[in-house]
């Protein structure tokens, strides 16, 4: 019978790559973990990195979390191996549930942690090395002055099923005092389906 | 080579019993419209009336106290949407008594519709539960003293834990304070004795297909004089309570496998219990750090809920069911929405408990062979999840 997963999703859900094993020594050069697992996914990525070439020459993991999360970090793990470091803090969700031959709506959410528990993985790889300037922080913009909800939010919204305005308010309170942000919100929303889905 | 499923889903729903088919086979050519008055009409007619007497007497009910419809839930939603009559002439309502009470671990049906009910005017009243998830009768009396209740609903087993609540010592504190009493009994009826006149309900759920009866067809019990008003309209059909021509061959699958209920629920019973004592011992032995959830006496038989920390649900239950085991999870990730089993955090269990829970349910197909099978593979398959885990280190 059909999955609800693609058959790569489903074959890396079977045989995860790279997962980091209990005892296994592992000595990284970058490190980070991201999530929680009160919501129920929590990721920790680690790598090694060819210092001269600035290239990821492994990617080892763990993660508390469902198969669409497990398959998305093992997918991941094989895609940054040999990648130059600057293009692996670029990938995005988008890229990793490509490579996953996709996943259904209600579990994108599942595969964002995996791109940024790299970024913090890298960020650490960065720190441990003297080059904190190459670390990108997130600029978060203040869409919402009254309710103090940003475009990360907005955006996180959208990775966790949000598809209107409606539900943006529902869950954010955006736009709910003055309402002055209405207009620019549903532009954003807009633009993150586009960047995630479309 | 194609490997057995073991099924141990019956919660969620169960396969026709054998005598169920047969009996709907047997129908298919008793096509009339029950509400006719020739020969065809009247066939279909005994043959619903045949059922419903089976089903009444199953629960101490008279036939004329049950309505067919097409699901549990729309039995629920029948029942609490009657208090928002806006005629409030039909309905306890008209004595000003706007409020409902109900607990935070009925099923969705009930939730939800409770809060649309709340969206009109009524208000709804929650009662918590305990770590076993049962209510304390000291919370029903101290919320029945202080306000306008005019329905109590409380689930009789629970769908996700088995725990089973005191009905009867309930209904008699409602009762007591003039309200009305409702308890859905789906997960409950063929699994335990269920006597409505024993229990002292006014109105009662029950579903077909948790019992081996057709997807499609529930009923709901109302105590003869109690006043009632119909969900869905148009149609004489139930004497008026519930409109739509009959679902002829679902109520025949209905009221046999009622029948068959009858012959096999107590002996059957006793099987599970002792495979849920295998279940629960093997689970213990082999495996480290793990939680039972629901009562431990007072819960259905066929029921085990049990928590592995460290591990998530949705995993646990896509790796057990590439060995062929089927079962379900109180993951939020399975579910499609971003929370845990609404169930289990009302019990008190901490988030990541409730993510990395499954629910093992048993019916009559599941054998000892099933039992040892799942408790050769669910270790190994913990380990798995584990050894992945961020949120596990071994001892």
């Amino acid at each position: 019978m059909e999955w609800i997963y693609s058959d790569k999703a489903k074959e890396h859900f079977t045989n995860p790559r790279n997962a980091l094993k209990e005892k296994e020594r592992f000595e990284d050069d970058g490190k980070g973990t991201v999530g929680n697992i009160k919501c129920g996914d929590e990721m920790l990525v680690a790598i090694k990195v060819d210092k001269k070439k600035n290239i990821i020459t492994d990617c080892k993991w763990k993660t508390y979390g469902c198969a669409s999360a497990i398959a998305s970090t093992s997918v991941m793990s094989e895609m940054v191996k040999g990648m130059p470091i600057e293009k692996a803090y670029h990938i995005s969700p988008k890229d990793i549930t490509k490579e996953l031959g996709g996943l259904p709506e209600h579990k994108i959410h599942c595969s964002v942690l995996g791109d940024k528990a790299l970024r913090a993985a890298i960020d650490d790889y960065y720190r441990r090395n003297g080059m904190e300037e190459k670390i990108e922080k997130e600029n978060a913009k203040i869409v919402c002055q009254c309710m103090n909800v940003t475009d990360k939010e907005i955006e996180h919204a959208v990775l966790e099923g949000v598809r209107t305005l409606f539900e943006l308010q529902e869950r954010t309170k955006l736009g709910t005092v003055c309402g002055q942000c209405k207009e620019e919100a549903t532009r954003l929303l807009n633009e993150y389906i586009r960047k995630h889905f479309k | 080579m194609k490997r057995k499923r073991v099924y141990l889903d019956h919660n969620a729903t169960t396969p026709i019993h054998p005598e169920v088919k047969k009996a709907i086979e047997r129908s298919f050519d008793n096509f009339g419209n029950p509400s006719s008055l020739h020969y065809e009409g009247r066939r279909a007619r005994a043959s619903i009336e045949r059922a419903r007497a089976d089903i009444a007497s199953f629960i101490g009910a008279s036939p004329e106290e049950i309505t067919f419809t097409g699901s549990g839930s729309e039995a629920n939603n029948t029942i609490l949407s009657m208090f928002v009559c806006p005629a409030m002439s039909c309905t306890y309502h008209a004595e000003g008594r706007n409020a409902i009470v109900t607990t935070s671990i009925e099923h969705p049906c009930i939730l939800e519709t409770a809060r649309c009910l709340m969206d009109k005017g009524i208000k709804v009243l929650y009662l918590g539960v305990d770590k076993f998830g049962k209510i304390k009768m000291e919370d029903l009396r101290k919320i029945l003293e202080t306000k306008n209740v005019g329905l109590v609903s409380i689930m009789m087993a629970n769908n996700e834990i088995g725990t089973i609540q005191d009905i009867n010592q309930i209904a008699k504190i409602v009762h007591e304070k003039g309200a009305l009493f409702h308890t859905d009994a789906v997960q409950a009826v063929g699994k335990v004795p269920v006597n409505v006149r024993e229990l002292g309900a006014d109105f009662l759920t029950l579903s077909a297909h948790k019992i081996y009866g057709p997807k499609g067809v529930g009923a709901m019990y109302v105590k003869k004089g109690i006043p009632f008003c119909p969900l869905i309209r148009g149609g004489h059909q139930e004497k008026g309570r519930r409109a739509g021509t009959e679902n002829t061959l679902g109520i025949i699958g209905f009221g046999e496998a009622v029948r068959m209920r009858k012959k096999e629920m107590a002996a059957e019973e006793k099987r599970l219990a002792k495979f849920k004592e295998t279940l629960k011992k093997g689970i213990e032995e082999k495996i480290q750090d793990v939680l039972f959830n629901g009562h431990p006496a007072d819960s259905l038989a066929s029921t085990l809920n049990v928590s592995f920390r460290g591990a998530e649900g949705e995993a646990i239950l896509l790796y057990l069911d590439m060995e062929g085991i089927a079962v379900s999870t109180g993951s939020a990730c399975a579910s499609g929405s971003l929370d845990p089993s609404h169930v289990l955090l009302a019990t008190g269990i901490a988030a990541e408990e409730a993510h990395g829970s499954i629910r093992i349910s048993m019916g009559r197909g599941t054998t000892a062979g099933d039992i040892k099978y799942v408790l050769k593979i669910l270790p190994k398959v913990i380990a798995k999840v584990r050894g992945m885990s961020t949120a596990y280190t071994n001892k």
